[in-house]
């Protein structure tokens, strides 16, 4: 794959870089690891539990239908990482949008159809405040999103302390709705995640705004220097995670027909674990969001062979993610490393 | 605005906006209830609205003053509510295998315990953002997600309640009239502000958070002060963690110490510290945790649904952030105001956009906190 900003920096060393350093070098590593990783995992997965129908596709196809809220969500995460900040609010747009949807359908009787719309507006127009205030006001990501984090949690709250069950027929069609494959199925959500990791993976490698998130994450003040308009791209970057927050929302109130202001609380950790174990730098302007694929998908792994192995509890998670997460930054640390010398 | 020399001498003090707010949160409850200040004795303890805040702050006061020394070295340590989890889980279970809850020997070493698996997790931040050279925010982030499954492992997933009389004293006892865990907190501010102030290792600290580079080629170790820090900032937030499982009596992997990190956060920002490092005051951090506090109580107080507690701290984090912002104060208020309690980090003194202004001229370009 191309981008537009990849040229490598060809270091004019006294030496040519030996073939280790040259593999360290290349940026595609984390990805090929990560792939790797998932594959041997799954291999592990069918060697064990064959017999319990680990094999079977639609557990692979499982992997989408149950993860496909947390792709868009790192999907949405990985565009704000790409440009060197932050998003902590994920997890608490994706609860509020929940508790939303279910309040706007239940209570107040419309359509589903007209809140989708809506849902999407307010996530998106949140994420526009946040990177309207991270931008104009020189404040730092981490602690604007944090407030965004509050602010929509304590939102959630306000529509009610209660959860909202959903009923709706329309709704409840939708969530059923299965597009047969032949070997399988996958849910509504499943292919929506899909189709947004394509357009996320067409607008990152093919068009300028995708360049100038690149060129931001890698360095700011040289964007500004070489006229690329910063402001209005870390904007478009805040909003667009808040947009893939609202939908990533909206498919898990799909997943869960359910709305509850304690949905999704720390979600925001999973999708940036996704994005950093998918080979993203967390400093910025390197990395690939089919990576981030791979790292919903690792996660997503992990969870089913927990279920799979039956004797595992689900803590076992946290720590496995918490590993897998300390591997990968270590693997960004030696590749870094490396290219400054 | 009346500006008289005096006027903006005490609204530049770096204490001056946590102070204030605070006065007017503590202010606000007064129409509502009437005896809000007023200190009762009953059974020999004290007991008021004040001594509660005081009291129900402490685990966070104690966490954010180990915050604010991250903070002030450059970094953020996120990993403090699993590490408030991780030591009331090791603690807890420790207490709850023993034959007699209440022998001393087995709860000091049951506390031991605990706040050795803090240290532990501090010196593993610190070695990942010291010698690894990781971001701070992602380095601690590991023991964020991964500490809460190991503090689960340790209660095996349950809630262990437990019955121990010495122990209940740290989070819930009192000693001379007054909840025994201010004094715990008196103590760790007064050797904070002792070591930090009254020797040079204050300076270090903000040294090492305004140029690291700098201060390595001047022959700071600024790998060992960032270390230390992180090892403190775990200290603190195990010590919490044992405020907050002897109050309740019981080891929640889950709940104990959800979002302190937050609030740790936020209380160091409000408390006037920078954070982008360089220059911090644990005097402010402590004022800046009782507004955080009596924010939670006077919504309780003054009958405003509870949950929209969240709400509220929201709208505190974004108008104390946007004041701290100079481009802000410069737009919103032309300059006229002064850089009071928030100017950029003490790494760079040189001239904010509001310190340009030609009002504040002859203010002092450099805070002695």
């Amino acid at each position: 794959m191309s981008t537009a900003t990849k040229t490598p920096t060809a270091p004019h060393n006294r030496r040519t870089p030996s073939r280790a350093a040259q593999l360290l070098g290349d940026r595609r590593l984390p990805v090929v690891v990560t792939a790797t990783l998932f594959l041997v995992m799954y291999l592990v997965g069918l060697g064990r539990y064959q017999n319990y129908g680990f094999g079977e596709p639609q557990v692979f196809l499982n992997l989408f239908i149950d993860n496909g809220y947390l792709l868009v969500a790192a999907v949405g995460a990985t565009f704000v990482i790409l440009s060197g900040g932050i998003d902590l609010s994920v997890g608490s747009v994706i609860g509020f949008t929940t508790m939303l949807t279910a309040w706007l359908v239940e209570k107040q009787g419309l359509p589903i159809v007209v809140v989708i719309p809506i849902a999407l507006g307010v996530g998106a127009f949140g994420g526009f405040l946040m990177g309207y205030v991270i931008h104009n006001f020189e404040i730092q990501p981490f602690i604007v999103t944090l407030a965004g984090l509050f602010l929509f949690r304590g939102l959630c709250l306000v529509i009610s302390k209660e959860s909202i069950a959903i009923d709706d027929s329309s709704v409840s069609s939708m969530a059923q709705a299965q597009a047969q494959l032949g070997v399988g199925f996958l849910s509504i959500g499943a292919i929506i995640a899909l189709v947004v990791l394509a357009v996320a993976f067409y607008v990152l490698h093919y068009t300028r705004f995708g360049r100038r998130v690149y060129a931001i994450g890698g360095n700011e003040h040289s964007a500004m220097l070489m006229g690329l308009p910063q402001g209005g791209t870390k904007i478009a970057v805040y909003t667009v995670s808040g947009f893939c927050s609202a939908l990533a929302g909206l498919l898990f109130t799909l997943y869960i027909q359910s709305g509850d202001p304690l949905h999704a609380t720390g979600m925001e950790l999973d999708a940036i674990a996704a994005v950093v174990i998918g080979g993203t730098l967390l400093t910025g302007g390197s990395g690939y969001v089919v990576g981030t694929l791979f790292g919903v998908l690792v996660l997503g792994l992990i969870k089913s062979i927990i279920q799979f192995e039956g004797t595992l509890s689900s803590w076992w998670t946290k720590i496995a993610t918490g590993v897998l997460l300390c591997a990968f930054i270590l693997i960004q640390r030696a590749m870094t490393a490396r290219k400054k010398t | 605005m009346t500006t008289t020399p005096r006027w903006r001498a005490l609204t530049q003090h770096h204490l001056f906006w946590p102070v204030a707010v605070l006065v007017v949160l503590l202010l606000i409850n007064v129409p509502f209830t009437p005896d809000f200040f007023s200190i009762k004795m009953t059974d020999g303890h004290l007991y008021g609205s004040l001594v509660s805040i005081v009291l129900f702050g402490s685990p966070l006061i104690l966490v954010a003053v180990g915050m604010t020394l991250v903070i002030a070295t450059g970094g953020i340590d996120l990993s403090v509510g699993a590490v408030v989890a991780i030591t009331g889980a090791l603690t807890c279970s420790y207490i709850s295998d023993q034959a007699d809850q209440d022998s001393l020997a087995g709860v000091f070493l049951a506390m031991g315990i605990g706040l050795v698996a803090a240290v532990v997790c501090g010196l593993w931040n610190g070695f990942l953002v010291a010698r690894m050279g990781i971001q701070p925010i992602i380095a601690t982030l590991i023991i964020m997600v991964a500490g809460r499954g190991v503090a689960q492992l340790i209660t095996d997933g349950q809630i262990i309640t437990i019955n121990s009389e010495p122990y209940k004293l740290i989070g819930g006892g009192y000693w001379l009239t007054l909840p025994f865990s201010i004094f715990v907190v008196a103590a760790v501010v007064a050797i904070t502000v002792a070591l930090t102030r009254r020797t040079a290792l204050g300076l270090l600290v903000e040294s090492v958070g305004g140029n690291a580079e700098a201060s390595r080629l001047v022959g700071i170790r600024s790998m060992r002060i960032k270390i230390m820090v992180y090892v403190f900032c775990a200290l603190c937030a195990g010590i919490a963690g044992l405020m907050i499982s002897s109050n309740t009596s019981a080891a929640d992997g889950n709940n104990a110490g959800l979002w302190i990190e937050l609030d740790a956060i936020l209380a160091v920002v409000i408390g006037g510290t920078s954070l982008l490092g360089g220059r911090f005051s644990v005097g402010g951090t402590v004022v800046g945790a009782l507004v955080i506090q009596t924010l939670t109580t006077t919504i309780y107080t003054i009958g405003v649904p509870t949950q929209t507690n969240l709400v509220f701290k929201a709208a505190v984090v974004i108008v104390v952030c946007l004041l701290q912002s100079p481009k802000f104060r410069t737009k919103v208020f032309g300059g006229k105001f002064g850089s009071g309690s928030g100017a950029k980090g003490g790494g760079a003194p040189a001239a904010t956009p509001a310190d340009t202004a030609p009002t504040t001229a002859t203010a002092p370009k450099m805070e002695v906190s």
